[in-house]
């Protein structure tokens, strides 16, 4: 027995020594690679955003400022240094002072009626509605046509000639608007095609800050004895400081590129026979595209840039002293 | 003026409460919490913000179903018999159904990349710890405010070097993942999925890959809906960047229509029948989804 077992013992001993060695070595690489796809992982997950967004969006706008320092064009590609030759040449431009004129007429057209609107329309959905559903989706409905859809539509309504909107004012006994030659009637029907589409989808918004407000702060104003107006006034619109700015804010990034509905109000694309209504995002495209100039185009596209971040800095900074005071979160 | 208060008065607070619990929503009432049903004016101000944005629609199908002779003469308001011809100038004047398969494509295409590469994304920021994450997630959010559009001219040199211009390529790439997506599904995330299911998948053996897939992906699923649905209609009604990239043998609906319009500008008819040939594939979808859209928009600007 002693004898067979020492025999015997060992083989088994060194098999599971041999055995443990290998589960331990395996198991030491296994954590290995386990520690590691914990340490690298997050970093590939997110690393299609970054890789992307430094190749499509951040290397683009840098190097349009390198091409707005170029004589650049679209067939022969780079030419030399120019320095801020570009720059001076597009400041002295009328039209672009012009299509700078009309990007904010239309941006101010645009997007203060339709704050105030689509406060309006959330206070309205906000009541105890049947079939809510129905008016949400309904105030929505404008969103999934394409701009280019709402400007070729809204671009018949607002014929100079026997246009629907000419016809009712003519039929009031007013005199008809000449919305295609007129610079601020041009400015006003391209910016009700943006309102058209985006006030519905802005009401949702504040729609869904209105019933984060906390109820409470409603009863304390009905004990108080507040009416509804006084309520909506000093209660509501308050809290949706927040939401209106953020608004505002998506508002002039998007609005201040205007192209799409000023695009097709005419068929030449160029915003008008004087350029009434030829905004800045449109500017860029005559110079690149139209008359093949990269460089003063990059030029344009910087002090565009410039523009939007000084705003939304300014937007941001606001913001910021209003968000001290509470509200949404 | 409303009846809550005064339930307050009698009874108070918690019989208000329970007046409201009645009715069985956790649904706020209007502002003072009245929870009456609203009045004639409330359903008539809101009728006319239905008649605004559908009027609009209804109206290019009124004209594009009728002759351009007659709508000189003003637009009658029932729809003519006229659209099936219509259209077909439409198909004549522009590739229609090139175009229709090229904005498919381009929108399908790019809805499921941002919904993978974002929920990625999301997951890692949301859920995974690693070194720089906070900072990595401020710079996601604040690119959401670069205007990228800008950047046309580069963008166009690099696909012309490529030689991709007027191919679907180069208006699919730039888009395949977005900033908004990847802060949509972080929020989103955080909430949904608790940290213990991921622990229990990994202590069951599985990778970080296996994890995201098994647990991460399933969990974002209503989230991943909405954002597809989003990146969709977005993609879909884009036209700055396909106009200046595509030919306009190849292009997306939107470029189409302009090109109908250049070539028919005063024939609103066939221009608006045109219009309403390329809205239709989205009506279709909004029919479908609209509730979903309605809902999407409403969570993220709670969160935004």
């Amino acid at each position: 027995m002693a004898v067979t077992d020492r025999v015997q013992t060992p083989p088994p001993n060194t098999n599971q020594r041999a055995s443990r060695d290998k589960s331990v070595k395996r198991l030491a690489f296994s954590q290995k690679v386990s520690k590691w796809d914990v340490k690298l992982s997050p970093y590939l997950y997110i690393s299609p955003f970054f890789v992307l967004f430094a190749i499509t969006g951040l290397f683009p706008l840098a190097y349009t400022a390198w091409v707005s320092l170029h004589s650049w064009n679209l067939i022969g590609g780079q030419g030399k240094f120019t320095g801020l030759e570009n720059y001076e040449f597009v400041l002295a431009q009328p039209f672009f002072w012009n299509a700078v004129g009309n990007t904010f007429s239309i941006f101010l057209l645009s997007s203060v009626p339709q704050v105030v609107l689509a406060i309006a329309i959330a206070a309205v959905l906000d009541a105890n509605l049947r079939a809510k559903t129905f008016w949400r989706m309904g105030v929505l409905v404008p969103f999934v046509v394409a701009p280019v859809a709402v400007g070729l539509i809204f671009n018949n309504l607002f014929a100079d000639q026997a246009g629907l909107f000419n016809e009712l004012l003519t039929g009031m006994g007013l005199d008809p608007v000449r919305w295609h030659s007129d610079s601020l009637a041009s400015h006003t029907a391209i910016a009700t095609m943006v309102n058209f589409r985006w006030t519905g989808y802005n009401a949702l918004i504040f729609l869904a800050a209105m019933q984060a407000i906390p109820r409470d702060v409603y009863e304390a104003a009905t004990i108080d004895g507040a009416g509804r107006l006084r309520q909506f006034f000093s209660v509501t619109v308050p809290m949706l400081r927040p939401t209106i700015i953020f608004v505002v804010i998506t508002a002039t990034i998007g609005g201040l590129q205007i192209f799409d509905e000023a695009r097709v109000f005419d068929q030449a694309g160029l915003g008008g026979a004087d350029r009434q209504w030829q905004t800045l995002t449109m500017y860029i495209w005559e110079l690149g595209w139209g008359q093949r100039n990269f460089g003063r185009a990059s030029a344009v596209a910087w002090l565009l840039f410039l523009i939007i971040v000084l705003i939304a800095m300014a937007n941001f900074l606001i913001t910021r002293r209003i968000a001290t005071q509470g509200g949404r979160r | 003026m409303s009846s809550i208060p005064m339930i307050e008065q009698t009874a108070g607070k918690g019989a208000a409460r329970a007046a409201q619990r009645g009715l069985g929503s956790r649904r706020r009432g209007a502002p003072g919490g009245t929870m009456r049903r609203p009045g004639f004016l409330t359903y008539g101000f809101l009728g006319a913000v239905i008649l605004g944005s559908v009027f609009p629609l209804w109206w290019s199908f009124l004209v594009g179903s009728h002759d351009s002779s007659v709508i000189s003469k003003g637009v009658p308001l029932v729809p003519g018999g006229n659209f099936f011809a219509n259209a077909a100038s439409v198909l004549d004047t522009i590739p229609f159904w090139k175009a229709l398969g090229n904005s498919i494509i381009v929108s399908t295409v790019t809805a499921v990349s941002v919904v993978l590469f974002s929920t990625l994304a999301g997951f890692a920021f949301a859920k995974l710890r690693f070194r720089g994450s906070k900072g990595l997630l401020v710079f996601v959010i604040a690119t959401m405010a670069v205007p990228t559009q800008l950047g046309v001219v580069p963008l166009f040199i690099v696909m012309a070097k490529l030689g991709w211009t007027g191919s679907l390529w180069a208006v699919i790439i730039p888009g395949v993942v977005t900033a908004f997506g990847v802060f949509w599904m972080t929020q989103y995330l955080r909430d949904a999925l608790p940290d213990e299911l991921i622990e229990a998948v990994r202590i069951d053996g599985a990778s970080m890959i296996q994890a995201f897939w098994h647990v991460g992906l399933p969990a974002a699923r209503p989230a991943a809906a909405m954002l597809a649905l989003f990146t969709f209609v977005a993609t879909w009604t884009n036209f700055f960047w396909p106009f200046i990239v595509l030919d306009p043998s190849n292009p997306t609906l939107p470029v189409a229509l302009q090109l109908l319009q250049a070539a028919h500008f005063v024939d609103y008819s066939i221009v608006l029948a045109g219009a309403v040939l390329s809205t239709i594939p989205l009506l279709l979808l909004f029919a479908v989804a609209g509730r979903q859209l309605v809902s999407g928009i409403m969570q993220g600007a709670v969160k935004g």
